[in-house]
């Protein structure tokens, strides 16, 4: 198998003695759209200048390899990557050619097909050059002047592109629009996007994969599916969509599910848990999605039920959450489709008495979130 | 507010309000009036003076006599005055110049110094805390022949005789660049200290070397600094006599010195306001043959 365009091995970075990356190890194939998720504050941003170059490890602090070669000590403009920055970064005394032309100028491509090259690289990203071209940066608009950072970088063929948070100064219908886009370009150019935002929805939209980070560590790492349906800790879970949390004690198995008593005795199903010790404290991860609501006496066999009251309905148009108490403590969310009468006759009411119920699958037995 | 003592100053103001409200130049006008009033009265006013008295005859005792004359416009082609002309031209230029060679590099420094800006900010500022004429007679104990110099490098034996500083150029063009180069660290720092740091990256990430990243990025982005700083030291250096009197002796006559002479020793007020007047037109020429060469090159807009 082909050598990965980027590897991360076992690397931390240390600012004036705050470990903003701790031993971190990853890699990313080529081609891969992979994304690095976190709150602010992660260590993403860091881990993502560290493969910039615009920091090095610390001494001892592992390794960073780009196509096979360690680069820990490589200046940025050694590394065969390009970069687009948060506020895209463009040289306000430069006209949108003159900053798509500058990596090529810098590297001595010749005049002629620098020419070409901007031309095409602006056409690449649906920027007309012969309208655009002459204009300084403050001429354009956000969405235009993205483009632009992002032509200025593509010019360039590289084998990685970096991309900062790029979306996050333009308004919810520009930014669904650009994710479409730069997924296409991932896919059409076969360039290896390596992609640090904290938007989760972004994420989950454009990556091939994801590393999720917490605490200068990676949480998870793996496809927007298993991330989503497997979270390992609460954090992950609690970031990357919304989550139901009941806690109680690990109970031994049944089959491959994790048994788990509640504090009033009841036993309720998850997966994972594997290796957990009987009697330990555990959470269990349930999306508000895959929680339905019946009547008490309509509890279907072979799911979980906790028997509990409506609290509160939140009409959000399209979904209800309908947001309940459960007997025993605590309480759950229920996402449901807004549905007719015909599908869903019962309207959730507050102060109705009835069973959260859901699928043993459905359910996640967490792991501990890591010190 | 002041409408509140009565309804006939709350009913003053409403009107004000409204005959003002539909005339936005009004506001502007009278927020300006102060200023542009003092500078009517002190500057303008005693311009005209001085341009009217450029024509007229020279009195016995100072002041002037009626009449018209382009005589003292004309004494100014004397090759005793276009030296003296030249001789300012060039002093101006080389400190504009050497401040900008070596107030840049400081300018650079402080503002890539995080927190340690403000204070050596305050440095450069804190000889403005003195009076320069106090400052410009230090020099003098520096530069004279039994002075700190003189002195050191004797006692070290690098020299046998006193090197001679003062009254020669080198004097003067140290007193003047001494005297101008915060006016010249100030702006260009100002605009450096905008400088977006993720420019610099960007340009590192496409492939610019230092040397690239400084001539293709920051220089050009601390252009109006340069531009700003280069004028604040030119034109008042251009007009300096203090520096030139104290450490330039008469040898190095400047042309603030002249207009001096004139007005106070010669008693020749025509004469100076005419050699002033030719000053000021040199400045203008450069100014505007400055700011215009500036315009044609950066199209892209600063």
């Amino acid at each position: 198998m082909a050598a990965p365009v980027v590897e991360f091995r076992n690397v931390s970075k240390t600012f004036a003695g705050h470990k903003a990356v701790r031993g971190i190890s990853f890699h990313i194939d080529k081609g891969e759209f992979f994304s690095i998720l976190g709150p602010s504050g992660c260590g993403k941003t860091t881990t993502l200048r560290l493969l910039a170059g615009f920091e090095e490890p610390d001494e001892d602090g592992g390794e960073v390899r780009i196509l096979d070669e360690v680069v820990n000590h490589r200046r940025p403009y050694e590394r065969k990557l390009a970069m687009v920055f948060q506020n895209y970064a463009l040289f306000p005394h430069l006209t949108v050619e003159k900053n798509v032309a500058f990596g090529l100028e810098q590297r001595g491509t010749p005049k002629g097909e620098i020419v070409t090259r901007v031309r095409n690289a602006l056409e690449n990203v649906r920027l007309d050059p012969v309208k655009f071209g002459g204009r300084p940066p403050a001429a354009l608009s956000g969405g235009q002047r993205q483009r632009v950072a992002l032509a200025r970088a593509l010019v360039l063929e590289p084998s990685i592109l970096l991309l900062d948070e790029p979306l996050g100064a333009l308004d919810l219908k520009l930014r669904k629009e650009m994710q479409l886009e730069l997924k296409s370009l991932n896919r059409r150019l076969g360039i290896t996007f390596v992609y640090v935002t904290h938007d989760q929805e972004e994420a989950l939209t454009m990556s091939d994969r994801i590393a999720v980070m917490d605490n200068a560590l990676i949480a998870q790492l793996g496809a927007p599916a298993e991330i989503y349906e497997h979270p390992r800790t609460a954090f992950v879970a609690r970031f990357i969509g919304e989550s139901n949390f009941l806690e109680g004690a690990y109970a031994g198995r049944e089959g491959t599910w994790a048994l788990v008593r509640r504090a009033d005795g009841s036993l309720v199903r998850g997966r994972g848990g594997d290796g957990r010790a009987e009697g330990a404290a555990v959470k269990i991860a349930v999306r508000p999605e895959r929680v339905e609501l019946v009547q008490p006496d309509a509890v279907p066999e072979g799911f979980d039920a906790l028997p509990a009251t409506v609290r509160q309905v939140v009409y959000r148009g399209e979904m209800l959450h309908v947001r309940v108490t459960l007997r025993e403590g605590g309480e759950m969310v229920a996402a449901m489709r807004n549905e007719g009468q015909i599908r869903n006759p019962v309207r959730w009411q507050e102060g109705v008495a009835c069973m959260a119920v859901f699928a043993p699958d459905d359910a996640r037995v967490l792991e501990e979130d890591p010190a | 507010m002041s409408g509140g003592g009565g309804s006939g100053g709350g009913g003053l103001r409403l009107a004000w309000l409204r005959w003002s409200a539909r005339r936005p130049g009004v506001r502007a006008w009278s927020l300006m009036a102060p200023g542009t009033g003092w500078l009517l009265v002190f500057f303008l006013i005693p311009l005209g003076f001085m341009l009217a008295y450029s024509f007229m005859k020279k009195g016995v005792y100072g002041g002037v006599e009626p009449g018209f004359t382009l005589e003292h416009y004309l004494r100014f082609f004397d090759p005793l005055y276009l030296t003296i002309l030249l001789r300012t031209v060039v002093y101006a230029l080389g400190c504009t110049f050497f401040s900008l060679v070596m107030g840049y590099p400081v300018a650079y420094v402080i503002s890539r110094s995080g927190a340690w800006k403000n204070l050596l900010m305050f440095l450069v500022i804190l000889p403005f805390w003195t009076s320069f004429l106090v400052r410009t007679f230090a020099m003098i104990f520096l530069m004279r022949d039994t002075g700190l110099i003189n002195t050191a490098l004797i006692a070290m034996h690098l020299v046998q005789e006193p090197i001679e500083m003062l009254n020669t150029p080198f004097a003067v063009m140290t007193g003047l660049v001494y005297g101008f180069l915060p006016f010249m660290i100030l702006p260009i720092y100002s605009s450096l200290e905008k400088l977006d740091p993720s420019l610099l990256e960007a340009a590192e990430v496409l492939g610019a070397r230092p040397f690239a990243r400084f001539t293709k990025v920051v220089l050009p982005l601390s252009m109006p600094g340069v531009v700003a700083g280069s004028l604040l030291v030119f034109i008042p250096a251009l007009g300096s006599f203090l520096t030139s009197d104290l450490l330039g002796g008469a040898k190095e006559m400047m042309v603030g010195n002249l207009v001096q002479n004139q007005f106070i020793a010669a008693r020749n007020w025509p004469f100076g306001s005419a050699a002033s007047f030719v000053v000021m037109g040199v400045v203008l020429l450069a100014v505007f043959g400055f700011l215009k060469s500036r315009d044609d090159s950066a199209p892209g807009g600063l």
